[in-house]
């Protein structure tokens, strides 16, 4: 989703709309941007059933961060009504085509960035105030009451002695025109929903396996389909026997994907065949029986093995400064110690459990795809430029996903199944095989970061450079200029920005030809890594403990300027509290058993803040994670019980990524094909004492899913020091505690 | 043609016999609560039972089971309004976040708590090995505590 595209969230109040229902119900929502759509459209809504029931449509897709429940929750809050009577309804993508290009039609809809409460935030309130409005104004008409007399409370309009209830109303509210101006909204201090603990909306479905995902997608004379790709990078396809393959009962048709171009943009991730087939048995058994004869490749040689030297190689040159405040050279020189050292972060695959998949049907001038996604719009995009079909006779609908962190971004699948659906004129579901899944990806870029600070006589730290090699984000992305690859590997303002006074950034850009993306908590996600270890590292260095040395240096509650992502500002205060809560409930400081340790992190991610207090005990080479405390700083928490839920999955997000998980190419190839290659930690690796809590800041949300991922991997490490004085400096840990025991 | 029953409902499957019970159920008998998520029995989003114990469906080719008592997550709960205790402590906890995983988690729990019914963290951290993707074992491992409860109180009743 382009950035124009993200920013034209239609919360402007003028586009609201509502008409009358189904069944005399009260249907709230946006209409087209365009006018000569007409008026009548209704987009994003609200509908109130006279029975008192009401539907609330959720526009954004839901991955696992609990957006189906929260959304509605806020919507449900200003309306006021009871909980109890909301269901919810998934909306498809809803864009229109307008003179400019294409408009949302419900508001912006995407998931990425722990943006889907708060881009929603003041929209779904205002959805919510102004069907309340309505209500109230209906309610005054009848009875004759003055509409400022009247008030609601949970479902019932109350105008004097009178109190009607909302399904009564609905035909009458539809009726009314909407007002000039804006609603009031509640105050924090009135909320009865938005805050407090509520179950997910959709549990019930999913305890009884009723609940649907792309992967559970039947339609009428739909067909199955898997694709053999190309197991070297940028290998292409040269020729391709399928005799065999069709001699299988129940293969139908093979097609040729075409892949993308060598150093363009990844509208899919490999050359390759797909095979078409009446079941997903028949498709794999046929793809196993494929004779493929795959093209030499300019990345046939290439390995991370090398990868990882060249880095070390261009560590010892000059490379990109992309940052420098002050006067680093001569804080540097003028330092009374200078303590450097060099951090590793590995390339890692998402690996959903769901693996990718699409349903596409290309159909004359028609083309419906149902798709697992958290852009749907970027599906909407990639089966048009499949199709070459106008966006507005594209229909995308989306299912719950069963996973998304990031992978779910890109809409490489869609093409193909697009691609496949075209080709056949078949209704097509196409699946990925998890190890079709693990070996093409758009990887969480790796790299090698030199850290460096200056000490002055008093312990203060006066210099402070970070030196990234690594494999960008960016790579292969349209209209990238090589000057700003390093964009998506280091953040400018992050700590310690306007903290440190002399400090310098510096990148590498190191080619590999393995595909790069968002992985949760993109770059947050190692740059926490290597930050806090450092910091741990500074800290023993002086003499100091390493809570305190944090706090020294975080200092008091005060906004810094944060122009990134997360921003416009970061308040290294907040972090200070999290990380002094988190160290008095582990009961930080205590004196422990030979073995044992705790370790502490924190890290501000796109304008959320988390901490973790980590014990451990490392014996003969054994690690035991024995007690998990970790808090979050959200603003306001608006679905507590998802918020808690996060900040557990991302911790253990973290964790499992820290202790054994690695990509690593050899050959071209990726070479782990399963899940004891990509060992995804079991409920056994983490303790039952593992709290959660949210700190309360203000009455503003700010985002969720991605921040209690950072911190969690350097607090482990940082453990493992504290427990056996063995520093890791290299992610994964895998088996460097047993290498030293 | 292999018979067996799914959900206590006599079912035939008449394609390769070779096809993992996981395609057969999914894509052949048309119940899609079992989820495939990775195929060489690594993840357990496939655990269904036969006779009575869990097993993973992606590894277990149709003619395995010819004869025997399959059951998927579809056929745990006696209906919709009175849950197996472990759906219920599912719900109780609200351990799902995506849920894709959850069928073959609470299949695997029924079965573990069978062999388990007062099952100690050790017990849970040997014998649980399904894998959660969005890491929602901190919920799952109350959950199975709390399902210990209300099998027990069930069992006493």
């Amino acid at each position: 989703m382009s950035a124009g595209e993200r920013a034209r969230g239609l919360n402007r109040r003028e586009f609201i709309v509502m008409g009358l229902g189904a069944a005399g119900s009260l249907v709230i929502g946006v209409p087209l941007e365009s006018a000569a759509d007409g008026p009548g459209a209704i987009g994003f809504f609200i509908e109130i059933h006279p029975d008192g029931t009401v539907v609330i449509g959720s526009n954004q897709p839901e991955i696992g961060q609990g957006v189906r429940t929260a959304l509605p929750m806020v919507v449900a809050e200003e309306l006021d009504v009871a909980w109890e009577k909301v269901s919810v309804r998934q909306m498809p993508l809803g864009i229109v085509k307008t003179s400019d290009g294409y408009a949302w039609k419900y508001g912006g809809q995407g998931v990425g960035g722990s943006t889907g409460v708060t881009s929603n935030w003041d929209y779904m309130r205002e959805v919510g105030a102004i069907a309340r409005g309505q209500l109230i104004r209906a309610a005054a008409a009848r009875t004759g009451v003055a509409a400022d007399r009247c008030t609601t409370r949970v479902g019932v309009v109350v105008c004097g002695d009178a109190e009607i209830p909302y399904g009564e109303l609905a035909a009458e509210a539809a009726a009314l025109p909407l007002p000039e101006t804006a609603p009031a909204l509640k105050g924090a201090a009135d909320y009865r929903i938005i805050g407090t603990r509520r179950k997910t909306i959709d549990a019930r479905d999913i305890v009884l396996g009723k609940a649907k995902y792309g992967i559970d997608t039947v339609e009428p004379d739909m067909r199955y389909a898997v694709i053999a790709r190309a197991p070297v990078l940028n290998a292409r396809v040269v020729s391709c026997d399928d005799s065999a393959a069709r001699q299988v009962e129940g293969v139908l048709a093979t097609v040729e994907i075409s892949g993308p171009e060598v150093d363009q943009p990844y509208d899919m991730l490999a050359s390759g065949i797909a095979v078409v087939a009446t079941s997903t048995w028949a498709a794999m058994e046929g793809r196993a029986r494929l004779r493929i004869e795959w093209s030499d490749s300019p990345n046939a040689t290439d390995s991370t093995e090398r990868f990882w030297a060249d880095n070390e190689r261009l560590l010892d040159t000059a490379g990109q400064v992309v940052l420098d405040d002050g006067d680093y050279d001569a804080a540097i020189a003028a330092a009374d110690r200078v303590v450097t050292r060099r951090y590793r972060t590995q390339f890692l695959s998402h690996a959903p459990l769901e693996p990718q998949n699409c349903y596409a049907y290309v159909q004359g001038d028609r083309c419906h795809v149902i798709a697992p996604t958290q852009m749907p719009a970027g599906a909407s995009r990639a089966a048009a430029a499949v199709t070459g079909l106008p966006r507005e006779n594209i229909h995308i609908d989306m299912t719950r996903v069963g996973g998304g962190f990031g992978r779910r971004l890109t809409n490489d699948y869609v093409t193909e199944a697009v691609t496949i659906s075209k080709a056949t004129g078949w209704p097509i579901k196409l699946l990925w095989t998890r190890q079709d899944d693990l070996q093409h990806d758009f990887y969480r870029p790796a790299g090698l970061h030199e850290m460096r600070a200056g000490i002055d006589r008093d312990g203060k730290v006066t210099a402070w450079t970070q030196r990234l090699a690594s494999a960008s984000k960016y790579y292969r992305r349209p209209n990238m200029p090589d000057e700003n690859l390093w964009q998506s590997e280091l953040y400018a303002d992050d700590f310690p920005r306007h903290i440190v006074e002399n400090l310098r950034f510096e990148y590498f850009h190191n080619a590999i030809g393995l595909p790069r993306g968002s992985w949760r908590a993109p770059a947050h996600n190692a740059n926490a890594f290597v930050v806090q270890s450092f910091m741990d590292e500074l800290a023993h260095e002086l003499g100091k403990d390493p809570l305190q040395f944090r706090l020294d240096m975080l200092g008091e509650s005060r906004a810094l300027p944060y122009e990134g992502h997360g921003g416009p500002e970061f308040n290294p205060g907040r972090l200070s509290r999290l990380l002094t809560f988190v160290a008095q409930r582990i009961d930080y400081g205590r004196s422990l058993p030979r073995g044992s340790g705790i370790g502490i992190a924190a890290h501000f991610t796109f304008g959320g803040y988390a901490a973790h207090a980590i014990e451990v005990t490392v014996r003969d080479g054994q690690l035991s994670i024995d007690r998990i405390v970790a808090a979050i700083d959200c603003g306001l928490a608006v679905h507590p019980n998802a918020v808690e839920a996060q900040l557990q999955g991302a911790t253990i997000d973290g964790l499992s990524a820290a202790l054994g998980l690695e990509i690593t190419v050899r050959d071209g190839r990726v070479q782990q094909e399963d899940f004891k290659d990509y060992p995804l930690a079991q409920i056994g690796h983490f303790p039952a004492r593992f709290e959660t809590h949210i700190l309360p800041w203000d009455d503003v949300p700010t985002g969720v899913g991605e921040m209690g991922l950072p911190s969690a991997a350097p607090a482990l490490t940082n453990a493992i020091f504290a427990a056996s004085g063995v520093r890791i400096r290299s992610l994964p840990i895998g088996d460097q505690l047993r290498a030293g025991a | 043609m292999i018979t067996f029953t799914l959900n206590s409902v006599p079912v035939t499957f008449d394609g390769d016999p070779g096809t993992p019970l996981l395609w057969v159920i999914r894509d052949h008998l048309g119940l899609a609560g079992t989820k495939y998520g990775c195929g060489t029995g690594d993840c357990g989003a496939c655990t269904v039972h036969v006779n009575g114990r869990a097993r993973r469906s992606c590894m277990l080719p149709a003619n395995a089971v010819a004869g025997r008592a399959v059951m998927t997550i579809e056929g745990l709960a006696a209906d919709e309004r009175r849950l197996h205790p472990v759906q219920q402590a599912w719900l109780e906890l609200d351990v799902p976040q995506c849920g894709y995983c959850q069928a073959g988690q609470i299949m695997a729990a029924v079965d573990f708590l069978e062999r388990f019914p007062r099952p100690t963290d050790a017990d849970i951290d040997r014998h649980m090995t399904n894998l959660c993707r969005c890491g929602t074992y901190v919920r799952i491992r109350q959950a199975i505590h709390r399902a210990a409860e209300l099998l027990a109180d069930g069992a006493a009743s």
